[in-house]
């Protein structure tokens, strides 16, 4: 069957995703400035499990009602392959890009988790025992002294189960229009609450497939089926079609199953635009994960 | 609902645990009306004060004077008791859950040792909120209590966690050797305010005479009582914490213990 939108085709096939956890940090400053500076800062250098060992992103923008502590606020969501992981990447970026941020504090964003992991309680410890904590409504906040006053951090956060690596690809007529779609379809995607695009600016021009053809060690390597430079290459089983020129991937976490399909949605309802000849998708046969999101079930609920 | 309407006043404290919903809640009308309750040494009946109306529910409304009704709602767990009217000695006390609610005054040892749950007191209250009774090495250990007027001496005495909040003046002795948790006091305070305190806070909206073992660190305003403001704001107990309107003068204590406690003294902005 050929379904197309806006004269786009949409392939067949399906988005497959695998499992992670995942949490959410509530930071809060003095200005939503400073909120975005920490964000910023602690969702850097986390674009893939891979390489990064957590994937991270800036959920929302949320109003000072919306905070715990009723100061302008960002969410920001990270996911790993375990909790464990998960743990340690939150003491890490917490520690290293919120506490040292002018006039940030740390909430947890996902209260109703059964699985909790300790992070404040282990952040304590930069207050060399001057550190203190309050306990409200069963939850505990750390007070750890700094120069410029006091981080305020939670003790535990919810992890929850989450799913990572939704996606789809974007096959333009030339790389102006694959890039024009591929921004129109983060900007309607990061409306959507409950994901995160990891990658830069919400986009990736380097997808890649699982494994290698010729470095055995790789965990990865370059998706060479979508490098137009290699169609008509010895060894390459191209999957461009005739007029396309660029591929753009956009990439998808989120805290559930719902939450990625309303984001590939919209965002492959956007990517539908002229100079977009074919919207596909990161199929690699079950070798990665077993969530699978068939683009035409999701054009045609639209 | 039960309805409790006090018909004849007690000549001496009447002692009444039994006002409670974790006891009344699963009883007909007949078994409430008989429940006990001690004038002195004397076992009395409900009914003999009281009269009663409804049965079997959770919510319990007390209408009178009922000054001399002692233990009310002592170790409930759960519901809510609502008096129209004034409340005796140790109303709440060892709460674990539910709500009270007192329309006019109550007296001494307002939630002493409560573990949790909410009393608000639209009136004053006496001495001894939240604290340990007499020997105790402990007094509230959660919860949160709300008084709109004043209060009497050692409020929050060695309480370790949970809010005590008094929007009136409170007597000597706020937070006597405090070990944890918060008390506001939004009319300011007597003397010795936090003395032997251990950790914990005590926030004053008002100037206060500080004990000379209190040193003075800074003025800020600390990220944590926008917390604790969202949370009182919710229970309609307004407290300020950003810096456009002042900032908190910081004290901590008592040095005499020595105690890592903190006083955070409200300075409007001029």
């Amino acid at each position: 069957m050929i379904v197309e939108r806006r004269g786009v085709r949409i392939v067949d096939t399906f988005a497959e995703a695998f499992g992670m956890r995942a949490a959410r940090v509530l930071i809060t400053a003095q200005s939503p400035d400073w909120a975005g500076t920490a964000a910023r800062s602690m969702t850097g250098f986390a674009t893939s499990v891979i390489g990064c060992k957590v994937e991270a992103g800036i959920e929302a923008e949320l109003a000072s009602e919306e905070t715990p502590d009723g100061r302008p606020g960002i969410s920001v969501l990270l996911f790993a392959f375990d909790a464990e992981g998960l743990t340690r990447q939150l003491i890490d970026r917490i520690g290293q890009t919120t506490l040292t941020c002018p006039t940030t504090a740390c909430f947890d964003g996902l209260p109703r988790a059964e699985e909790r992991v300790i992070v404040g309680g282990a952040l304590r410890h930069f207050g060399d025992r001057f550190q203190s904590s309050k306990f409200l409504d069963g939850q505990r906040f750390w007070r750890i002294p700094v120069m410029e006053g006091e981080f305020l951090v939670q003790e535990a956060f919810g992890v929850q189960k989450a799913i990572g690596g939704g996606n789809f690809l974007i096959l333009g007529a030339d790389q102006r229009s694959a890039l024009a779609a591929a921004e129109a379809a983060v900007e309607a995607m990061r409306r959507v609450p409950g994901v995160i695009l990891p990658f830069p600016g919400g986009i990736v021009r380097a997808g890649s497939k699982v494994g290698a053809k010729k470095y055995k060690n790789m965990i990865a390597s370059t998706n060479d089926a979508y490098c137009p430079t290699l169609r008509g290459r010895d060894g390459v089983e191209s999957l461009i079609p005739e007029g396309a020129n660029s591929v753009l991937e956009i990439v998808v976490d989120g805290l559930d199953r719902a939450a990625i399909e309303n984001a590939l949605r919209v965002g492959i309802d956007a990517a539908c635009r002229p100079g977009v000849v074919e919207i596909t998708a990161g199929n690699y046969g079950g070798k990665l994960g077993k969530h699978h999101f068939h683009l035409h079930a999701l054009v045609g609920s639209g | 609902m039960i309805t409790l309407t006090l018909q004849e006043q007690p000549n001496v404290p009447l002692e009444a645990e039994s006002l409670s919903p974790d006891v009344m809640a699963p009883l007909s009308h007949d078994a409430i009306r008989a429940l006990p309750v001690y004038l002195g040494k004397r076992q009395k009946r409900v009914d003999d004060f009281f009269t009663v109306e409804g049965e079997g529910s959770e919510e319990l409304v007390i209408d009178g004077d009922a000054t001399k009704i002692k233990w009310i709602g002592r170790g409930m767990t759960r519901g809510r008791i609502t008096i129209n009217g004034h409340a005796g000695m140790h109303l709440g006390a060892y709460m674990t859950g539910g709500v009270i609610e007192v329309s006019g005054n109550t007296t001494d040892w307002l939630g002493a040792e409560m573990s949790g749950g909410l009393i608000r007191i639209r009136g004053d209250a006496g001495g001894q909120v939240g604290a340990a009774y007499r020997g105790s090495l402990s007094g509230m250990t959660d919860g949160t209590i709300l008084i709109d007027g004043s209060a009497g001496l050692e409020v929050g005495m060695r309480m370790k966690r949970g809010i005590i909040a008094v929007g009136g003046a409170v007597r000597d002795f706020a937070g006597l050797q405090m070990k944890g948790g918060t008390i506001v006091l939004g009319g300011g305070a007597e003397l010795r305010t936090g003395a032997w305190m251990i950790r914990g806070t005590i926030v004053s909206l008002k100037p206060i005479p500080l004990l000379p073992t209190f040193a003075p660190a800074c003025a800020y305003n600390p990220t944590f009582l926008g917390l604790y403001a969202r949370h009182l704001r919710g229970l309609g107990c307004d407290i300020p914490y950003e810096d456009r309107d002042g900032a908190y003068q910081r004290y901590t204590g008592d040095t005499s213990v020595p105690g890592r406690g903190e006083i955070l003294v409200w300075k409007p902005r001029e």
